[in-house]
């Protein structure tokens, strides 16, 4: 399972939100996982066509994601997912 | 007297209450989040607030409650595959616009977005569906163009209370937009106006109304401050005519208002110049007109007249009445109970101003 964690100003939003584990193979999938947990998460974090947002960051163990429009980018079972804001344009 | 004032701001969410002969805070709400739109519909009083999240999109608040507690609603989303130019996804960049449908349509709700989408939710705004008719429209992908934003944005609905499938619409850059059936046609309505920024200044899209109104007691008399000057129609939009003051200041700026209870009166909150961008001469004043354009009076009185940068952004000027109020970008707000006489100061140090709406 992988572990996702969040920036502390997304609980802004979602008070409740706290590492959670996820099963997914593809990031996509993982991000499904979490939608379901906390639900209205994902447009926060995707824009409408499912691209990561322009100033959010997602990290696979300290490297940032390359494909941010189709979140191919691979992790392993035991990685750990950060989805950061970006320093930028806020 | 309308007795609330709603400012979306750039740090936020605020109402004033008028009680005891001055305005006070009632509300202050989502403090530090850019707020393009506070709206207030007056069908029912539920509270609207368009939010502009610098890291996480739009988002779309509402209120039942006059601020005490919020719910977030799912904001207006372009459907999956569309685009705004060929290679260009579409996605919501921000809500410029929102008005509610009519006493006849009382759960209908409309959205203006850049980049150049226009939403309608039938269900009282718990969701928003894009307008595929003027999404589809055969001049936007080559035609329309970013003016003020960096994409096409819809920054003016205009819901005719004779008829509420009678609908313009302002778009920065296009041009105004009319249709008669709800949203299913629509209709280029540019006749008149002057686009000196294009090789064609008569072209039949692509012009730049900063913001376009509808005069309450006759909603066939239409008012624009764009661009390039202060348009008005007495047809509905179908002829505009430039009433910009000859040799004098008002002509360029962002914001327009018109009277209440007269198709002739309105007041513009002049600009130095689409290079410039600031108060002219370092000092603040709203011009008004009360014969249709034909002459314009400048209203000074208790507006700070030196070392002034304050300009007023599209929709931060309004008139209910006799009270006009107007917020600036250098987060003024400022309130005339004489249509412009005189002002008095609400607030200075606020955040940049977007929106100021008087509401009950």
């Amino acid at each position: 399972m992988a572990l996702v964690k969040f920036t502390y100003a997304l609980k802004r939003f979602f008070p409740k939100l706290t590492d959670t584990e996820a099963g997914g193979k593809t990031l996509r999938a993982v991000i499904d996982e979490i939608e379901a947990r906390y639900p209205g998460v994902t447009r926060y974090v995707l824009d409408d066509q499912g691209r990561l947002r322009q100033h959010v960051n997602i990290f696979i163990d300290g490297v940032m994601i390359k494909d941010r429009n189709a979140l191919t980018d691979p992790f392993r079972d035991n990685s750990e997912i950060y989805i950061m804001q970006a320093l930028s344009g806020g | 007297m309308k007795s609330t004032l709603l400012l979306g701001t750039r740090k936020g969410f605020i109402a004033y209450r008028f009680q005891n002969d001055r305005w006070n805070i009632e509300n202050v709400s989502f403090e530090g989040v850019p707020i393009s739109i506070a709206y207030a519909d007056p069908r029912n009083g539920t509270w609207w607030a368009c939010q502009d999240h610098g890291h996480w999109g739009v988002k779309l608040q509402r209120s039942k409650d006059r601020g005490k507690t919020w719910e977030e609603v799912a904001a207006p989303a372009y459907p999956e595959g569309e685009e705004v130019k060929d290679g260009v996804p579409a996605t919501t960049r921000y809500m410029w616009s929102m008005a509610h449908g009519g006493n006849n349509h009382i759960s209908r709700l409309w959205i203006g977005t850049d980049p150049g989408g226009l939403f309608l939710s039938e269900d009282e705004g718990n969701s928003f569906q894009l307008v595929e008719s003027l999404w589809k429209h055969p001049t936007r992908k080559e035609g329309w163009f970013g003016g003020g934003r960096d994409l096409p944005g819809i920054h003016s609905i205009i819901v005719d209370p004779r008829n509420e499938d009678h609908i313009h619409i302002g778009i920065s850059c296009a041009g105004v937009f009319e249709t008669t059936d709800g949203g299913k046609n629509w209709a280029i309505r540019n006749k008149g106006l002057n686009a000196t920024f294009l090789p064609d200044p008569k072209a039949e899209v692509g012009h730049d109304p900063h913001i376009v109104v509808a005069a309450p007691s006759n909603p066939d008399a239409l008012w624009q401050q764009n661009h390039c000057g202060i348009f008005r129609s007495t047809d509905g939009a179908m002829n505009w005519q430039e009433v910009s003051e000859e040799g004098g200041p008002a002509r360029f700026g962002f914001a327009i208002a018109v009277a209440d209870d007269n198709p002739d009166q309105a007041w513009v909150a002049p600009a130095d110049s689409d290079e410039i961008r600031t108060a002219i001469g370092g000092s603040l004043f709203i011009s008004r007109t009360d014969d249709g354009g034909k002459t314009w009076k400048q209203l000074r009185k208790g507006l700070p007249q030196e070392n002034c940068f304050d300009i007023v952004y599209r929709h931060a000027l309004v008139s209910a009445g006799e009270a006009v109020a107007f917020g600036t970008t250098t987060g003024n707000l400022f309130f005339s109970r004489d249509r412009g006489e005189s002002w008095e100061v609400i607030n200075n140090y606020l955040p940049m101003i977007y929106s100021v709406q008087f509401v009950d």
